[in-house]
C-alpha cells in the first residue's frame, strides 16, 4: 500500500499554510521562521520571500517554492509534485537519481545527479525546478511527499496544518473511495472526475474541483498509460536490433568480400589461362 | 612551409579569434556564475541552444562517419575510399566536441561520469550516454591509423587492420542506436512536443534522417576541403553520393507524410502559426527543393548544383532538430526561449574549433590519401 494526498479544491480558502509549512520543513525560508507562525504574517510574505511569479503575479514553483496555492478565478489550486504511480522522471533519468518508494513518494537523490535536466523536459506536469544560479552543485528541486517525516510516521506537513481538510493524507485506496464518495454525495457540486486517477497511469496527488480540470491550469491532455512505457517499448527492442543488425552487416559483408574474391580469382584465370 | 613565419591574419582568422574570446569569456561565465547567468534557460525552457543544437544537431552532423564507413567496408564500394578518411575525422570532431558542450550543459559536469557505474536502462538517455561513449572510442581508434602513420608505428597499424571490420560494424550498430534514440529522447512527451513533429515513428525518423544528413555533410566537406587545399574534387564519387542522399530523401519523404496524414497532424496547416511556418519551412527547404534538385541529372553532376543540394539537406536538418528540442515545445511549455548571446558564442566556438582542428589535421596528418 501506498500513501498519497487528496486536494479538495472547493474547500481550498487560499490560506497559505501549507506554504509557509513546505518552505519550514525544507528550509526554505529567508527571514525567521517566528516571523511566519501567526496567519495575519503569512499574506505579505510572498513578495518577501523572492519568489518567482507568474504573468498573472502568482507565486510560481521554484527552486525555493515546492509548493504553491494559484487561484484560478475564485478556485485555488495547490501545485506541488504530483508523485507519479509510474513516474515519467524516476525512467527518464540516465543515472537513477529519482525513486519512486513503496510509501509513495518519488525521492531524489543529489549525490548521483548530474544535472541533465531531463527530468525537467520530460515530466508531464512540468513539477522539477532548477538551482540555476548555484555554480557548483545545482540541485533538481521538488516536493518529496516529506518522505522524512514519513519514515518517522508524520503526516507530510502541508497536510498536517491545512485548518480546512482540503489536504488529506491516507492509503490511496483509501483516498480514492473517500473521493468517490465525495463525488457521489454531492454531484451538483463536483465537476464529475478524479484528477490523477488515470492520468498518466494514476498519480498519488488526486485533486477533486468544482470546474474542469484545464481551467485549474492542470494539463488534461494527457494520456491514461504510464509514459515510461512509451520510451521502454523502444528500448526493450535494442537486444535484437543489436542481434539481427550485426548478422545482417556481417552477412553483407561476407557476400560483398566473397563477390570481390570471386571476381578477383576470374580475373586471374583470365591472365593466365 | 616555413616556420619561422608568423600566420596570415587572414579575415577567416580575424572571425575565428573573435568567436573565440566570446567563447572563452562565455565560459568563464558559464564556470564562475552557473548556468542561470550565463543562459536564457529558465524552470519551463531546461534545454536550449547547447542540447538542441551541440548535442542533438551535433551528433547527426557527425553521422557521415559511420554512413560512409558501411559504404567502404561493408558494402565494399572501395571506390569511395578516398573521401572515407575525412569523414571519419569529421565524424571524430564532431562527436568530440559534443563531449565537450555536454560538460558546459550539464549542471554538475564532473558527474559526467556517472552514467557508468549508475545505471538505468529504462533511460533513454542512459542509452544515448553509453552508445556515444563507445562511439566515440571506436572513431578514435578508426582514425588513429592515419596518426600512426606519421610517427611510423608498424605493430599498431597491423593490428587495427586486422580488426577494421568489426570495428566499422560495431560503430555502424552504435550510430543507428543513438542516432535513433535521439528521437526516442522525445518519445516521453506526448502531450508537449507539436503533432507536427511528435510521432512514435521519430526514432526512425532520426535515424533516416541522420543517414541523409550524413550524406550531405561528406558532400559539403568534401567541396570545402577541396577548395581549401586546391585538390580536384572527386566530382564522379559525389554525384552517386548525390543519387543515394536523393533516395534517403525520398524514403524519409514518403514516411514522414504518412505519418503526418496518418496522425491528423497536415489539419493544423490551417492554423497560421509560427509552428507552421517553421514546419513549411522545414519540408520545403530540406526536403522537397532538394529532392527536386537532385533528380534533376544536369544539377547533380555539376558541383555547384550538388553543393546546394547538400546545403539545403543540412539546412532543414538543422531545422528539423531544433524544431523538435526546441520551438516544438514552445506552445505547451508557455514560454520562449531565445539563447542568450553567451550561449551562442559557447555553439560558435565548438563550429570553430571543429574547422581549427580539421585544418591542422589536413596539414600535419594524411588525411587525404587513401592507405
Amino acid at each position: 500500500m501506498s500513501k498519497a494526498i487528496l486536494i479538495d479544491t472547493t474547500r481550498c480558502v487560499d490560506c497559505q499554510r501549507c506554504v509557509v509549512a513546505c518552505k519550514l520543513v525544507n528550509g526554505l525560508l529567508k527571514a525567521s521562521p517566528s516571523d511566519f507562525l501567526t496567519t495575519d504574517a503569512l499574506r505579505p510574505l510572498t513578495p518577501d520571500t523572492d519568489l518567482a511569479m507568474d504573468e498573472s503575479g502568482e507565486e510560481e514553483l521554484s527552486a525555493r517554492a515546492l509548493n504553491v496555492v494559484q487561484s484560478h478565478g475564485s478556485v485555488y489550486v495547490r501545485r506541488f509534485c504530483m508523485h507519479c504511480q509510474d513516474p515519467t522522471c524516476v525512467s527518464v533519468c540516465p543515472v537513477g537519481a529519482f525513486r519512486k518508494t513503496s510509501a509513495g513518494p518519488v525521492v531524489y537523490a543529489e549525490e548521483r545527479c548530474m544535472g541533465c535536466r531531463y527530468c525537467m523536459m520530460a515530466c508531464p506536469f512540468g513539477i522539477p525546478r532548477y538551482e540555476w544560479n548555484k555554480v557548483w552543485a545545482p540541485r533538481v528541486k521538488k516536493c518529496n511527499m516529506c518522505a522524512p517525516r514519513q519514515a518517522k510516521g508524520l503526516k507530510p506537513a502541508c497536510t498536517e496544518v491545512c485548518p480546512v481538510q482540503a489536504g488529506i493524507f491516507g492509503e490511496r485506496g483509501d483516498l480514492l473511495r473517500e473521493a468517490q464518495n465525495r463525488l457521489r454525495q454531492e454531484p451538483a457540486k463536483y465537476f464529475q472526475h478524479i484528477y490523477g486517477e488515470q492520468e498518466v497511469g494514476g498519480t498519488s496527488v488526486l485533486y477533486l474541483s468544482a470546474v474542469p480540470f484545464d481551467a485549474l491550469g492542470l494539463p488534461t491532455n494527457l494520456p491514461h498509460d504510464a509514459l515510461p512505457s512509451y520510451t521502454y517499448r523502444v528500448l526493450s527492442e535494442i537486444p535484437n536490433l543489436v542481434t539481427l543488425g550485426g548478422a545482417l552487416l556481417g552477412g553483407i559483408w561476407w557476400i560483398t568480400k566473397r563477390r570481390e574474391d570471386v571476381s578477383n580469382a576470374e580475373k586471374e584465370d583470365g591472365d593466365h589461362p | 612551409m616555413s616556420f619561422e613565419k608568423l600566420p596570415k591574419f587572414t579575415f577567416r582568422r580575424a572571425v575565428l579569434l573573435v568567436i573565440l574570446s566570446a567563447g572563452f569569456y562565455s565560459t568563464l561565465l558559464r564556470f564562475t556564475k552557473g548556468l542561470g547567468a550565463a543562459t536564457h534557460l529558465t524552470d519551463r525552457f531546461p534545454w536550449g541552444l547547447w542540447i538542441g543544437f551541440d548535442v542533438i544537431c551535433g551528433v547527426g552532423l557527425a553521422a557521415g562517419g559511420f554512413t560512409l564507413a558501411a559504404i567502404v567496408y561493408v558494402f565494399n564500394l572501395r571506390r569511395f575510399h578516398p573521401i572515407l578518411r575525412p569523414s571519419i575525422l569529421t565524424a571524430f570532431l564532431g562527436y568530440a566536441l559534443v563531449a565537450v558542450a555536454l560538460l558546459f550543459d550539464l549542471g554538475k559536469p564532473y558527474n559526467i561520469w556517472h552514467p557508468l557505474v549508475m545505471w538505468n536502462h529504462h533511460s533513454v538517455m542512459f542509452e544515448v550516454a553509453w552508445c556515444v561513449m563507445l562511439y566515440l572510442t571506436v572513431l578514435a581508434l578508426e582514425f588513429s591509423p592515419v596518426v600512426f602513420e606519421r610517427f611510423r608505428m608498424e605493430r599498431p597499424l597491423k593490428l587495427l587492420k586486422a580488426i577494421t571490420i568489426p570495428l566499422v560494424i560495431v560503430g555502424v550498430l552504435l550510430s543507428t542506436l543513438h542516432q535513433s534514440s535521439l528521437g526516442s529522447l522525445f518519445l516521453i512527451v506526448p502531450s508537449k512536443l507539436h503533432p507536427y513533429w511528435y510521432s512514435p515513428l521519430l526514432p526512425v525518423f532520426f535515424f533516416i534522417s541522420a543517414v541523409g544528413v550524413g550524406i550531405a555533410m561528406v558532400i559539403f566537406e568534401s567541396n570545402l576541403s577541396a577548395r581549401a587545399l586546391g585538390q580536384e574534387i572527386e566530382m564522379p564519387l559525389l554525384a552517386a553520393l548525390g543519387k543515394a542522399m536523393a533516395v534517403v530523401l525520398g524514403v524519409y519523404g514518403i514516411l514522414r507524410l504518412q505519418d503526418l496524414w496518418g496522425r491528423g497532424a497536415l489539419a493544423h496547416l490551417r492554423e497560421p502559426t509560427t509552428e507552421t511556418l517553421l514546419f513549411a519551412l522545414e519540408i520545403v527547404v530540406g526536403l522537397l527543393i532538394p529532392l527536386f534538385l537532385l533528380l534533376l541529372r544536369q544539377v547533380r553532376e555539376t558541383r555547384e548544383g550538388l553543393f546546394a543540394a547538400a546545403v539545403l539537406v543540412i539546412t532543414g536538418f538543422l531545422l528539423n532538430r531544433l524544431n523538435v528540442s526546441i520551438t516544438g515545445l514552445e506552445y505547451s511549455a508557455h514560454a520562449h526561449y531565445f539563447p542568450k548571446w553567451t550561449e551562442v558564442a559557447v555553439t560558435l566556438s565548438m563550429v570553430g574549433t571543429g574547422f581549427l582542428c580539421f585544418g591542422l589535421a589536413a596539414r600535419y596528418l594524411n588525411v587525404f590519401e587513401a592507405d
